[in-house]
């Protein structure tokens, strides 16, 4: 076949052509990664050019650096650290920042198209540029001095440093406002002690964007290097979810923070919650990349698997499923879609931003369950996507906000009536 | 050096191909498009490599309608400088080359590459009438170019191994596995790309000397035959009278 060495590699393998290497376990995963991307109600006509480049070129990213090493890693529990580099250098980190600024300055929409493609691979590669991007760059970009933008942006966006975000503690998830971490006056630095817990990329990360309160109880965001005396970042283990992601803590015991490492611009809770919200806007999007990859595993295996002398995608029962996994994604893409549209005219309030977290993640996780059991045994080996997906998923639907922290601010947003007091 | 690169606009790899008309038009519904591979894997990356060794300028050009302008816009995000759209229908081979040659001889570039052949037609054609047009040496099928100020020695991938040839430029090459490796572009590039030139001009005159007056896909694949262990005779039968391949 004339152009076979284009093909995706299972179809070199059934044609016998992927010679050159040897057909270890990673090879046989890459053969694996047979995604195609479903469009049912042809969103991709409201898109721009530069949206589906985005999209085009993170997914090819995605097959050929995540896919084929991804079920490994997360088998292992170990994080693929190498990627770092390379979502730096495909630009998955603050795509929507100014160029100046170490971003690719893009829109809210090529923000989220990056992320769903991220997530298609891995909740947790994801994660890494969620935090990366979202809960380090930009808070550092908006709320940080001249200084702290030319100092820290540059080697973020490159991938020289790796960021972490600091505001979930150990006794104070869904309440921030109740957090323990402190900063005292001492002079040109301020004293840090508490802890954080549940942060992504910790144990690896160069810095550390912390929200403490301050002698007068106001929360304040400090950037905290990891050199300094008495910081240190210890890894939680045993974790069955974001299996490919670096988790640990922060702790801090008397760490000398200069002044000229707070964040001049913020002060109070609103400053840690807008930068979840822009977070929380990017796994609106990620989210649907994993049910996607759920949604396009579970058709395939639909018409390839068969029992009674057809396929079981034949039966009325798995229609059912495939039916309401591709409407709800298709409901989901559009709910992102038109929220892309609002945070583009900066109308994107965070209410919404919740409504369409909560929305997809939720969505997601009912497609990986649908999806699972449409595979059956297989469903639940790591020979197919969907088990890892539907673990990474119940991550996703409790950080950056639980499903029931969201299902209140909705609730406070149309009642106008606060459930959390 | 100023390098030209040919692009085409070519179905995806993993396209199910069919047809309307009774057979004479490809049926695009439903189809993605790409840019050809080897174009863009190979011809353009080491057009970009050479720039980024010795400077000079990366235009690229594609034959065909305003549709083709994001596959255009995707070498311009891997890092061409500039784009160049002949706005007509791309109806044969010998057509694309006199409006690649027509336009080539107007910006004297220094080297012509474009892929060894587009993963659509398979024709490996447009090289070839692109050189005889400029009246400039072809190379096809190069696996591997060094330039040493401006002569250029190339492999060239022959039947059961290699030839080696080394030329002045200007010349027009055709690039297969090897001569360099894929880039994907990334956000930053993406994003100088809708600020990069893409010029539209007109086609010229090129008269219609060949019509595709059809298509056919090959014979469905017929299902797998189990043959009784025991049963040798049939075995070679059917490899003799059915596979035919004995």
């Amino acid at each position: 076949m004339r152009g076979s060495e284009f093909l995706p590699n299972q179809i070199k393998n059934l044609m016998g052509q992927n010679n050159g290497v040897s057909a270890s376990a990673t090879n046989a995963k890459a053969a694996a990664d047979r995604f195609q991307a479903h469009d049912y109600y042809n969103l991709d006509e409201l898109l721009q050019e530069d949206h589906l480049l985005a999209r085009d070129a993170v997914r090819s990213w995605v097959k050929q650096e995540v896919s084929p090493i991804i079920e490994d890693y997360a088998n292992r529990a170990a994080c693929p650290t190498h990627l770092f580099k390379g979502l730096a250098e495909i630009g998955a980190f603050g795509p929507s920042l100014p160029m100046e600024y170490g971003g690719g300055g893009m829109d809210e929409i090529a923000y989220g198209i990056i992320m769903q493609e991220l997530e298609r691979g891995d909740s947790g590669i994801r994660s890494m540029a969620s935090v990366q991007g979202s809960l380090v760059m930009y808070p550092i970009y908006r709320f940080g001095s001249e200084e702290q933008r030319k100092k820290y942006l540059p080697k973020l966006g490159s991938g020289e440093f790796i960021g972490c975000f600091g505001l979930t503690e150990p006794d104070h998830g869904s309440n921030p406002n109740g957090m323990i971490t402190n900063i005292k006056d001492d002079g040109d630095a301020y004293i840090l002690n508490g802890s954080k817990m549940w942060i992504t990329n910790s144990p690896l990360a160069d810095v550390a964007v912390v929200w403490a309160k301050d002698e007068e109880g106001v929360v304040r965001g400090l950037i905290v290097e990891k050199d300094m005396p008495g910081f240190s970042a210890p890894e939680i283990h045993g974790k069955w979810s974001l299996r490919a992601s670096i988790t640990g803590e922060l702790v801090f015991e008397d760490v000398r923070v200069p002044k000229a490492n707070v964040l001049p611009n913020v002060h109070g809770l609103k400053g840690p919650l807008s930068c979840l919200s822009k977070a929380r806007y990017g796994i609106a999007w990620g989210a649907i990349g994993a049910a996607m990859d759920c949604y396009d595993a579970a058709l395939r295996y639909s018409k390839e698997r068969v029992q009674f002398g057809k396929p079981i995608g034949q039966f009325q029962l798995t229609q059912k499923k495939l039916a309401e996994m591709i409407t709800e994604i298709t409901k989901a893409q559009l709910l992102a879609w038109r929220l892309g549209t609002l945070a583009n005219e900066g109308k994107a309030s965070p209410a919404q931003i919740s409504m369409a977290k909560r929305n997809n993640v939720h969505m997601a996780l009912e497609v990986a369950r649908e999806a699972r059991q449409i595979h059956g045994g297989m469903g639940i080996t790591n020979e197919y996507p969907i088990m890892r997906h539907m673990m990474n998923l119940e991550t996703v639907l409790t950080y950056e906000g639980t499903h029931d922290i969201h299902l209140l601010i909705t609730g406070m947003d149309v009642t106008g009536l606060n459930a959390f007091k | 050096m100023k390098l030209l690169v040919c692009v085409s606009k070519t179905p995806d790899t993993t396209t199910k191909i069919a047809f309307t008309d009774g057979g004479a038009q490809l049926d695009t519904n439903g189809v993605q498009y790409i840019m050809n591979p080897y174009d863009e894997w190979y011809a353009l990356v080491r057009a970009l490599e050479l720039k980024e060794a010795a400077g000079g300028t990366v235009t690229i050009i594609n034959v065909g309608p305003a549709a083709n302008d994001q596959v255009i816009r995707k070498g311009l995000a891997i890092g061409a400088d500039e784009a160049v759209r002949i706005d007509a229908d791309p109806k044969s081979a010998l057509y694309v080359a006199k409006q690649i040659a027509a336009y080539a001889q107007k910006e004297n570039f220094d080297m012509v590459l474009l892929g060894k052949e587009s993963i659509d037609y398979n024709g490996s054609e447009v090289g070839a009438m692109i050189a005889e047009l400029l009246d400039q040496p072809f190379i096809s099928y190069a696996s591997k170019m060094e330039i040493s100020g401006n002569t250029a020695t190339i492999s060239r991938d022959i039947e059961g191994g290699t030839e080696i040839v080394e030329l002045d430029t200007p010349f027009v090459l055709s690039a297969s596995k090897g001569l360099a490796e894929q880039r994907i572009p990334n956000m930053r590039g993406i994003m100088m790309a809708k600020r990069k030139p893409l010029k539209v001009e007109a086609a010229v005159e090129a008269p219609d000397m060949s019509t595709t007056v059809g298509f056919e896909l090959p014979p469905a694949k017929s299902a797998v035959k189990l043959v009784d262990p025991e049963d040798m005779n049939e075995l070679v039968r059917l490899l003799h009278e059915e596979a035919k391949v004995i």
